[in-house]
């Protein structure tokens, strides 16, 4: 397109949109008159910077729009720059806009220019409305000038840590052109991008994910601590967002996780070693493949997202399960997929496209949906070829009737092109499944006699291919094509029928010579490709048969000879020298034989999306079939899995840094539609955790008492919404909204009558005549400031009631437990409550299937006892305290949780603080990940793993700084070295008479009288000793039962209270050294009034 | 589709991931007649980057991207710039968008930065640009003001982006449309090669607040595959196949379902054709009569056929005992317009089509798209029990309409 051309049209076109336009007397002025292009355009602008220059609002917004028009026609206005940016500041927001559009577009072009509103844009960035923050990030980091690069830096930095995750989001979003703008950056960047990674908000979970994936997707560490959180938020993300995380995860699934395949591998490919050798089958499914739980959890929660409205993710969720999953259940995507091709048909090629790389490897897949893909004749040609595609990838001994029935259909199409596909994919099924061979190269030469030309030489050239892969009898099928070839007029069929016959001579010697004979007399006017072959028969028939054709091929040769084509001259010279034996003959002469008549490979036939299997499926690398910029290469699973407790969450994040929002922790303080049943189980988790011990053994309930949790959070999100809402606007439409639902009126669901029902579907239109409504009735706890404080108590009085009546809607509710938690639900939950509940998520997350192995309950005793690690004064400016959280550990189930409280009490921030040389040197500690930066009056909370071999022998180990070292030391309390088990007082009994004699320790102790109640025990004992109480009907005598850390042997206490105030105390167990520091300690603890 | 060209090997140092670097809209004559960067500006002349359209309604939307994004991604994100714009201007096509470029280029400011979707919701966008009506640009001539809201849409922060805060309507109505289609290939002898039908729920939801609401089915077991709107919750649907959501405000589709077993599709009407053409005298006959098969009892409307004649008929000379039809002679399709469909008399059209001399008569018979609507049914049985609303007190006026239409609804010959 010349460029005065270009500039013509859109004139024309830019009047047309101005006529459309309020027409205001400035552009009447010039619309219709004729101007030469360019004074005309001048003029315009003259006119534009006027109206920017009053100091009226309405031409000013008139003007804008203008501009805006003539941006989005891509002319130019950056001559306006002047005038546009001086308005950067005003008040009008549509007309703050438009010149934020104008900035945006031109900044680049007029970097001086543009500087002049950066001082505009700071100050919004401190704006108290999270909108305007937000909006002036979104500029300021478009403009794309390399000077504000500090400017920009700080501005992301600062709102990476906003109170509004909207404005977190943009930062996000923000990261991202910095870094376009200068990759310099990077370190800095990458520093902004692990703290976003660690948000739990939804909104800021796929932008920043996007951000890394574009600045450092080779930082795969960042992701460790971040994995689970990820795939819990997964189903609430925006779908967007929801896209760029599967494929990030995808990644990170296949360089963390180890594969999936290796069983299946066996079954599917090599059907022969199933039946060769059982027993090495046996072998491999001895030592079974054991899936990763959070390698599970990916699939887990990327399941239900199969059932998204957007195609692109559910192609992403494809990919995923065919990249990630073990084979068999790769299948669950199919129906999805399939689903797919209903939509526009852009989204069909693409989908279609993966299909036929899908179908390669896995017919099965697809099998079932097969007629899915049948043609239709108002589908587009490239759907159709795909369609065919895959119908004969999809073709096996047992279907491919039906297939080549449909293919009939398909060959008489109107759409040639199509057509010729089809017959193309009829010669794969014939060399695929050689039962229909022969039917099929039958059917082929049926063809033959088509009235087509295309059809005709699609079936030569196929038969070509399908006579080349059969070497054995066909000369009757050669000689009904020599019968039809004076019919056939393509150039390529006529070329593939002489070279049939020139390769096939022998077998049908009769006819050949006379083919070349008519040949001869045509020579001069075939095309090209023709006379090629017809040299080729010729001297293929010289050498067998050389009596009959010696004078036709010396006629041929001499008619190349003089061909207006120098390749045909040139081969014909070629040949020649090749088979006329001369006394000049090169030494080749002798191998003329071998050289044309060579047994020629057969072509394979095959499917073109057969290469496409290196590119990961979705990919815009998969559509075009080559590597596009930026691709990155799916690595191949690691033969060992890396450590997988990487991803185990040790940070527990203050909360007071983020406000709550979506994610787990939102429930806690939401106001709620369903609160009954959401408080109770808060509650229900909570308790179970901290007074029976033995009713969360395993993790795995906690688990799923999460993701009940998350459900029904979701159910509450509308109410949450307003609640998470006001609490960060505090508008004033809120409070109203959630006055109104503090009012309580109930009513009961009336039942719908057969006759309503019936009714109402005959009418169609009519209306569903049952009217039932239920009363939403929350009580908020968070504003218990607010007036309906009072109100509260009987609110959720009659909503225990109502829930009592609608048992059907809500069964996961179980009735009993309401009157259970009557008493504490009115109560608002103590806040030491609310955090442990959540700290508790946290661990139910990351324990999943670790502690249930190990049978050994989480005993979770809420009084820990800190000690000093490192004083702040010998450590210089670093403090640290340690306790024990007295949770299994994950590393290693052989070593004590040990958490860290580190903080910065200097004036600077500490950085690398990481852990450094241990003596004993082989002493096994599971360090914390090395935290880059503590700022000074920060502190953090790490959690590591030591191994003290059951011993109280002080583990001593340097904790560094970048700067300097710090020599601590560890020393466990002997209580600490237990873990709870859990045990029937029978068991209990049992264990305890295989341990006496040498492994019994026993003290008479004197219990304090306000000591003795079960409930006191119980306490005393507990806190020093990380035993489990096992339950006793026995009102005098109090059971605990243990394990040691390291060696797992039973640590056993018994208390038999005989005859008060003396008890005798017992301690069982192989440890002789544990068990009398354990009695000692004991002692101690019972015996203290 | 996608067109490759080759990455500029300059720009090559910096692997700029973004998204969609820029949107061009090129009517069907070729000119650009809208152009949107989000990066810094590319030259419309010679674009060194990948290509991805999609066509709509006589438009093509055009981005352009520089490395790898996931095609999907992409067409996904134009159809939903194509269906905003519809959802904005009533229609998607370059004389609605040469009228409202400002808007048109307000909204793909505040749908994609930097190349990646920002905010897609109708819901959300329309608190932020207001969609344009008569009253308010009168108003907003008269008094200077805008169409740009000036906070930020609430759907944006809360986990149900999709709705806004602040809903009032002094009727409040909740409807729901039972859509179906039906696709199917039947052969030359009457037998169905291939049936399925696919369903959507349309819902038109005008009710204030925050309602919370709940669909139930009296057989979910039917419904083979699903898809929905991101406020349905999964988990709710899986364990009791119950539809629970908070509705986006207006117009939305709430599910697509599809109903695979073939044995359970009912064929609503029988086709009895011949169409024939002849060697001698360059003329061929037609000859079609439509019938009803498993209409359930209901009216079949709007009965229509449709075949693309081979390139060779000239004419044709036909008599419809029912409705009417019409021969393009430019793109050879002939439509026969029925409208209902007449137990008693069945619908017949006869005559002959008239085929160019000298050239051999056409290889294969054309095949016939039928289209029809029966109200009132949805052919695959399906039936909505009930809809219950919490979270509001007032009582809304609820109602469901089932509709069954031929989709893809093929008679080869």
């Amino acid at each position: 397109m010349s460029s005065a051309a270009l500039y013509n049209d859109q004139t024309g076109v830019e009047t047309a949109v101005d006529a459309g336009q309020e027409s205001t007397p400035s552009t009447s002025n010039n619309s219709g008159a004729a101007f030469g292009l360019f004074s005309a355009d001048f003029k315009k602008n003259e006119d534009l910077k006027e109206m920017l220059e009053s100091n009226k609002e309405s031409p000013k917004l008139e003007a804008m729009k203008r501009i805006v028009g003539l941006i989005a026609k891509g002319k130019n206005a950056s001559e306006l720059f002047p005038a546009v940016v001086k308005n950067v500041a005003s008040k009008n927001i549509e007309l703050k806009k438009l010149v934020y559009v104008y900035l945006v577009r031109y900044a680049e072009e007029q970097q001086d220019l543009a500087l002049l509103s950066i001082s505009t844009f700071q100050r919004a960035l401190k704006d108290p409305n999270q909108f305007i923050r937000a909006s002036a990030l979104r500029v300021l980091s478009s403009i794309r000038v390399p000077i504000i690069v500090p400017i920009m830096m700080l501005a992301i930095k600062e709102a990476a840590s906003d109170l509004s995750p909207y404005v977190r989001k943009t930062s996000a979003h923000a990261i991202q052109k910095l870094f376009s703008l200068d990759p310099d950056q990077k370190e800095q960047l990458i520093e902004v991008i692990e703290k976003l990674l660690k948000d739990k908000s939804t909104l800021v979970a796929g932008s920043v994910v996007m951000a890394f994936e574009e600045v450092c997707p080779d930082r795969i560490d960042l992701i460790h601590k971040n994995y689970r959180k990820l795939c819990n938020l997964l189903v609430d993300v925006e779908e967007w967002g929801q896209v760029v995380i599967i494929s990030m995860l995808t990644r990170y699934a296949r360089t963390q996780f180890t594969s999936p395949w290796k069983g299946d591998a066996l079954d599917e490919n090599s059907e022969k070693a199933f039946y060769e050798s059982d027993a090495e089958r046996n072998q491999a499914e001895t030592n079974t493949y054991i899936m990763d739980p959070d390698h599970r959890l990916l699939l887990r929660n990327t399941k239900p997202l199969l059932q998204s409205r957007n195609t692109a993710v559910v192609m992403s969720v494809g990919q995923l399960y065919w990249h990630l999953a073990p084979k068999h259940e790769v299948s669950l995507v199919t129906k999805s997929l399939v689903r797919l091709l209903r939509s526009h048909r852009e989204v069909q090629f693409i989908v279609l496209q993966n299909i036929a790389t899908m179908s390669i490897q896995r017919k099965g897949m697809f099998e079932p949906y097969m007629k899915s893909f049948y043609v239709r004749s108002t589908d587009p040609t490239h759907i159709k070829t795909l369609k065919l595609e895959i119908l004969t990838n999809l073709a096996n001994e047992a279907n491919i009737s039906t297939i080549l029935r449909e293919f009939q259909t398909y060959v008489k199409s109107q759409d040639k092109a199509f057509a010729a596909a089809t017959i193309q994919a009829i010669g794969r099924c014939a060399t695929n499944i050689s039962e229909v061979a022969d039917t099929c190269l039958n059917g082929l030469v049926l063809l033959l006699s088509n009235r087509d030309e295309t059809v005709v030489a699609e079936s030569v050239v196929v038969i070509k291919k399908l006579l080349q892969t059969q070497p054995s009898e066909h000369s009757e099928i050669i000689k009904h094509m020599a019968k039809l070839f004076d019919n056939i007029t393509v150039p390529m069929a006529r070329a593939s029928i002489l070279w049939l016959m020139g390769e096939y001579c022998e077998k049908v010697p009769k006819i050949a010579p006379d083919v070349l004979r008519k040949m001869a007399k045509s020579f001069t006017a075939e095309e090209d490709i023709v006379k090629l072959q017809i040299v080729n028969l010729a001297a293929k028939l010289y050498l067998t048969n050389s009596k009959q054709t010696k004078l036709l091929t010396q006629y041929i040769l001499n008619l190349g000879k003089y061909d207006q084509n120098y390749d045909i001259r040139d081969r014909t010279r070629f040949i020649r020298q090749l088979i006329v034996p001369s006394e000049k003959s090169s030494a080749l002469n002798k191998y003329a034989r071998r050289i044309l008549l060579a047994a020629k490979p057969a072509p394979v036939l095959e499917s073109a999306f057969k290469d496409r299997e290196r590119f990961q499926l979705g990919t815009l690398s998969h559509s075009l079939n080559t590597k596009a910029a930026g691709y990155q290469e799916l690595s191949d699973w690691p033969s060992v899995a890396p450590d997988t407790a990487v991803r185990n969450v040790e940070i527990i994040e203050p909360v007071n840094e983020i406000v709550p929002k979506a994610g787990k922790s939102k429930h806690l303080k939401s106001d709620k539609f369903y609160s009954d049943e959401e408080e109770e189980k808060e509650e229900r988790s909570d308790s179970s955790s901290s007074e029976d011990g033995s009713s969360s053994s395993s993790s795995s309930s906690e688990e799923s008492e999460d993701e009940s949790q998350e459900e029904s959070s979701k159910h509450s999100s509308a109410s949450e919404n307003t609640s998470s809402e006001s609490e960060q606007n505090s508008s004033d439409s809120e409070s109203d909204s959630k006055q109104k639902k503090t009012k309580k009126t109930q009513k009961k669901k009336k039942a719908k009558t057969a006759a309503a029902q019936s009714d109402s579907d005959e009418n169609g239109n009519g209306v569903e005549a049952s009217s039932s409504s239920m009363e939403s009735s929350s009580a908020s706890e968070t504003d218990s400031d607010s007036d309906t404080d009072e109100d509260m108590k009987p609110a959720q009085n009659n909503i225990r009631e109502k829930s009592k009546l609608q048992v059907k809607p809500k069964k996961e509710v179980s009735l009993l437990d309401l009157d259970d938690f009557s008493q504490t639900s009115t109560n608002a939950p103590k806040p030491s409550v609310v955090s442990h509940s959540l700290l508790s998520d946290l661990e139910g997350l990351s324990l999943s299937n670790i502690s249930s192995a190990m049978q050994v309950t989480t005993s979770t005793f809420s009084q820990v006892k800190d000690y000093d690690l490192l004083h702040h004064m010998s450590g210089k400016g670093l403090a640290a305290k340690y306790h024990f959280p007295r949770q299994p550990c994950l590393y290693q189930p052989c070593m004590v949780t040990v958490q860290l409280v580190l903080s910065n009490t200097s004036d600077h921030s500490l950085e690398e603080i990481h852990i450094g040389e241990r003596s004993p040197a082989s002493l096994n500690i599971h360090c914390f990940n090395t935290i880059e930066r503590l700022e000074p009056g920060a502190s953090v909370t790490v959690s590591m793993g030591i191994d003290f071999s059951d011993s109280t022998q002080a583990a001593n180990f340097q904790l560094c700084t970048k700067t300097d070292q710090f020599n601590v030391s560890i020393q466990p309390a002997v209580g600490e070295l237990l873990m709870p088990s859990t045990m029937t007082e029978e068991d209990f009994c049992k264990e305890q008479s295989k341990l006496l004699g040498m492994n019994e320790t026993s003290a008479t102790i004197t219990v304090p009288t306000a000591n003795i109640s079960r409930l006191a025990i119980n306490k005393e004992i507990l806190s020093v000793a990380n035993v489990g109480a096992v339950p006793s009907n026995q009102s005098d005598v109090h059971r605990f039962a243990g394990k040691a850390v390291s060696s797992g042997s039973l640590v056993l206490v018994s208390l038999s209270l005989q005859q008060s105030p003396t008890a005798l105390l017992t301690v069982n167990t192989e440890k002789s050294v544990m068990a009398s520091m354990l009695l000692r300690v004991l002692t101690q603890a019972l015996t203290a009034a | 589709m996608v067109d490759a060209e080759q990455s500029d090997l300059c720009r090559a140092h910096i692997v700029a991931a973004e998204m969609i670097h820029s949107l061009f809209l090129i009517n069907n004559t070729g000119d650009i007649f809208l152009e949107k960067h989000w990066k810094s500006v590319i030259s419309r002349s010679t674009p060194h980057h990948y290509l991805i359209s999609v066509y709509r309604g006589k438009l093509f939307l055009l981005s352009v991207i520089q490395s790898e994004v996931p095609p999907l991604f992409v067409i996904e994100f134009l159809h939903r710039v194509a269906d905003t714009i519809q959802d904005y201007f009533g229609e998607c096509t370059e004389n609605v968008i040469k009228d409202n470029v400002v808007i048109v280029y307000e909204l793909l400011e505040e749908m994609l930065d930097n190349g990646f979707p920002l905010a897609t919701e109708s819901n959300v966008l329309k608190e932020m640009i207001r969609p344009p009506n008569i009253l308010r640009s009168v108003v907003n001539t008269l008094t200077g003001s805008s169409n740009v809201g000036d906070t930020l849409p609430t759907g944006q922060l809360s986990n149900v982006p999709w709705r806004r805060v602040g809903v009032k309507y002094t009727n409040n109505e909740a409807y729901f449309d039972v859509i179906e289609e039906i696709d199917a290939i039947i052969d030359k002898s009457g037998t169905t090669v291939f049936a399925e039908i696919q369903g959507v729920i349309e819902a038109c939801v005008r009710l204030s607040g925050m309602p919370d609401l709940t669909l139930s089915f009296m057989n979910p077991r039917l419904l083979d595959d699903v898809s929905f709107h991101p406020c349905v919750r999964f988990k709710r649907w899986e364990a009791e196949h119950v539809l629970s959501f908070i509705p986006p405000d207006g117009n939305f589709n709430l599910m697509t379902y599809h109903v695979n077993s073939q044995n359970l599709v009912a064929i609503p009407v029988y086709v009895k054709q011949n169409i024939s053409f002849f060697d001698s005298g360059s003329c061929g006959r037609l000859d079609i009569t439509i019938g009803p098969k498993q209409t359930m009892g209901k009216t079949v409307e709007c009965l229509s056929v449709t075949i693309p004649m081979p390139k060779t008929v000239l004419n044709a000379n036909l008599t419809a005992t029912h409705g009417s039809y019409t021969f393009d002679l430019a793109t050879k399709v002939l439509i026969w317009d029925i409208g209902k469909l007449n137990p008693q008399k069945l619908p017949n059209l006869k005559g002959t089509l008239s085929i160019q001399s000298g050239v051999p008569k056409p290889e294969e018979n054309p095949s016939l798209s039928i289209g029809l609507k029966i109200q009132q049914l949805a052919i695959s049985g399906l039936k909505v029990n009930r809809l219950d609303m919490y979270g509001e007190k007032y009582k809304p006026f609820k109602g469901v309409k089932y509709l069954t239409k031929a989709g893809k609804f093929l008679v080869r010959t």
